[in-house]
């Protein structure tokens, strides 16, 4: 049974994983706390959940698994619009309007999605079926998790070759580091930044597109997994990647284990380990 | 203050005057326009006390939902729990009481940080509230919430009246009484030497330290004032409503009070007042006149945030000093 839990915390800590690494990665560069975040997220499992359904049966299984990319394309477009016309009058203002902004795009996004796909639930569950079950150790599990930590493993590997080989990834670690030394190089900020919301934007939505085969997409889709991204945030260091992993780890398996051994208070347990890892290191695990 | 004191000071003059129209707002507003004053009431206590953390202390947070909660919840519970002691006498200062706790717990943590780390703090902190009062659904009625019945005051019983009634008569008069004793005693804290420290803490932090400015200590008891006028503004809202829910302590209800506060504008003491009544109008038209609300609400916030960053009664206060010139 143990087994379970540890995939279960797995899977969990490889979805929070794209949530939060998007989160701190625009946190890191633009110095932006995303609120409208979660609603990305749910952005993007509307859309997954729109193209699959629309596919239905008339295409090959493998079809379906390359539309779960249209939640990492179709948010990443909405990233750019989002930071071209809002975001980017934010840098010089102080941290209420900023965080004030996003509120605001939060509400945006929200009714946006109530518009183009009703209020109603989105069921799109042919990934998930498709792939069947696996039989672990006795026990039955399901490959579709299975496939996502796949996923997670692949784009967290591609996404610390970009951040720590290509100049590009150099170019943006920088910022995060000394943005006015950045500039003083030369520096193209106003690029780098929105290159850095449309891969954090992105990321929010090829999670909700992976997510979307196991759960139907609803109205206020987002909510949930905002709050457990702030917390893996927090735990790991503001804009840290490396925290980003440690703390997703850290939150996917006390969920797991919570929802197994003391399902009514999973989410306050998961504050309280928080509480105490803050009270004996204020700035995170990785926090500078 | 005596009377040549306050003839000098012409602010006090119209502080009175608007006192003096504020007693004979139910015999003008229809009962439905009342109940949407009373809300906007609330929310402006609730304004006063958070903008004592963001405008005169500098600190953001996007938790106070939590102490507005904790507010609404312990007359909820006193209601369920102990019917007895249920009057407003009692009432309360239990709400007072409790938030006060809740924010000093919360506090104590939070104050650790600033900037955005607090406001993230304050945030998942809030979040834990709301999980409990979720979760824990045998006790706090979890997403139903809890029905508030009407109290009784000083051995009044309200038996047989019906929720409007009450609202237009007796509460409207607490409820005014309630504001305007917040009003002064927020206006006292500001303009005292405390309120003083805390906009140097605003300002500069370090400068504050170095002249003997406890910094941690003063923005403790910042957020503790702060949480138990957030508490008192809650507890007034449930007689208003007629129930609470777990989403009170939602971090979304924490950003409206952060949106009300900026709409008036932080810079202003008034500006959170003048903010909680307008958006109380506003979000309710926009919620009677499309199912989209959420879009106006949120478009009129982008809008405010990128043209008039110092909120309504910024805009007019700057027209008015360059009117004088």
């Amino acid at each position: 049974m143990w087994i379970i839990y540890i995939l279960n915390g797995l899977y969990f800590a490889a979805l929070l994983f794209f949530i939060s690494l998007g989160l701190n990665i625009i946190l890191g560069v633009m110095g932006i706390l995303n609120l409208a975040h979660g609603s990305l997220y749910a952005f993007g499992a509307f859309i997954a959940a729109w193209i699959i359904i629309a596919l239905g049966t008339h295409v090959p299984p493998f079809f379906l698994y390359i539309s779960l990319l249209s939640g990492l394309v179709g948010v990443g477009i909405v990233g750019f619009l989002m930071e071209k016309s809002l975001i980017r009058f934010m840098y010089k203002r102080t941290l209420e309007y900023q965080l004030l902004l996003t509120f605001g795009a939060l509400m945006l996004l929200e009714d946006v999605i109530k518009m183009i796909w009703g209020g109603q639930a989105y069921y799109a569950s042919a990934p998930f079926v498709l792939l069947g079950k696996v039989n672990i150790g006795g026990n039955v599990y399901p490959a579709y998790f299975l496939f996502v930590m796949f996923i997670a493993f692949i784009a967290g590997l591609l996404i610390w070759l970009f951040m720590s080989k290509t100049k590009l990834g150099i170019m943006l670690r920088a910022i995060s580091l000394d943005r006015e030394m950045a500039t003083a190089l030369g520096l193209n900020i106003t690029g780098l930044s929105t290159l850095a919301f449309v891969l954090g934007a992105g990321l929010a939505g090829l999670a909700g597109a992976l997510v979307v085969p196991t759960t139907p997409a609803l109205l206020g889709f987002g909510h949930e997994p905002l709050i457990l991204a702030f917390i893996v945030v927090v735990v790991g260091g503001l804009g840290s990647l490396k925290g980003a992993l440690v703390g997703s780890l850290l939150v996917g398996f006390t969920r797991s284990i919570g929802i197994a051994v003391f399902p009514e208070i999973e989410l306050p347990l998961l504050f309280l380990i928080a509480g105490i890892i803050l009270v004996a290191k204020p700035e995170g695990l990785f926090g500078r | 203050m005596d009377f040549k004191k306050v003839s000098k000071h012409p602010r006090w003059i119209v502080y009175a005057l608007f006192f003096i129209g504020l007693l004979f707002v139910p015999r003008i507003l229809s009962i439905h326009d009342l109940m949407l004053f009373e809300y906007g009431m609330t929310f402006a206590i609730v304004g006063l006390g958070f903008n004592l953390l963001l405008g005169y202390t500098g600190l953001l947070s996007f938790g106070h939902g939590a102490y507005f909660a904790a507010g609404a919840y312990t007359v909820a519970m006193i209601g369920k729990y102990f019917p007895q002691a249920y009057s407003l006498e009692i009432l309360i200062p239990s709400a007072l009481f409790f938030s006060m706790v809740l924010s000093l717990i919360f506090g104590f943590v939070c104050v650790r940080h600033t900037k955005i780390f607090f406001s993230i703090l304050a945030l998942s902190l809030s979040m834990l509230l709301f999980a409990l009062l979720f979760k824990l659904y045998h006790i706090t009625g979890g997403s139903d919430g809890l029905r508030v019945p009407l109290p009784t005051l000083f051995g009044m019983s309200f038996k047989g009246i019906r929720r409007p009634e009450f609202l237009s008569g007796t509460y409207y008069y607490f409820l005014l009484g309630m504001f305007s004793v917040s009003f002064l005693i927020m206006k006292g804290i500001v303009s005292s030497p405390f309120g003083k420290a805390l906009q140097a803490i605003r300002d500069n932090e370090v400068r504050a330290e170095l002249i003997g400015i406890r910094v941690r200590r003063y923005r403790l008891y910042a957020f503790v004032i702060s949480g138990m006028f957030v508490g008192l503004g809650g507890a007034l809202w449930t007689f208003v409503n007629g129930h609470v829910t777990a989403d009170l302590s939602h971090w979304v209800f924490s950003g409206e009070i952060v949106y009300m506060t900026l709409l008036g504008g932080f810079g202003i003491f008034e500006g959170p007042i003048i903010g909680a009544m307008i958006f109380t109008y506003l979000k309710l038209y926009a919620m009677g006149n499309t199912q989209y609300w959420m879009f106006v609400v949120g478009g009129t916030l982008i809008v405010l945030v990128l043209l008039l960053p110092n909120g309504v009664a910024g805009a007019f206060a700057s027209l008015w000093s360059k009117l004088k010139r």
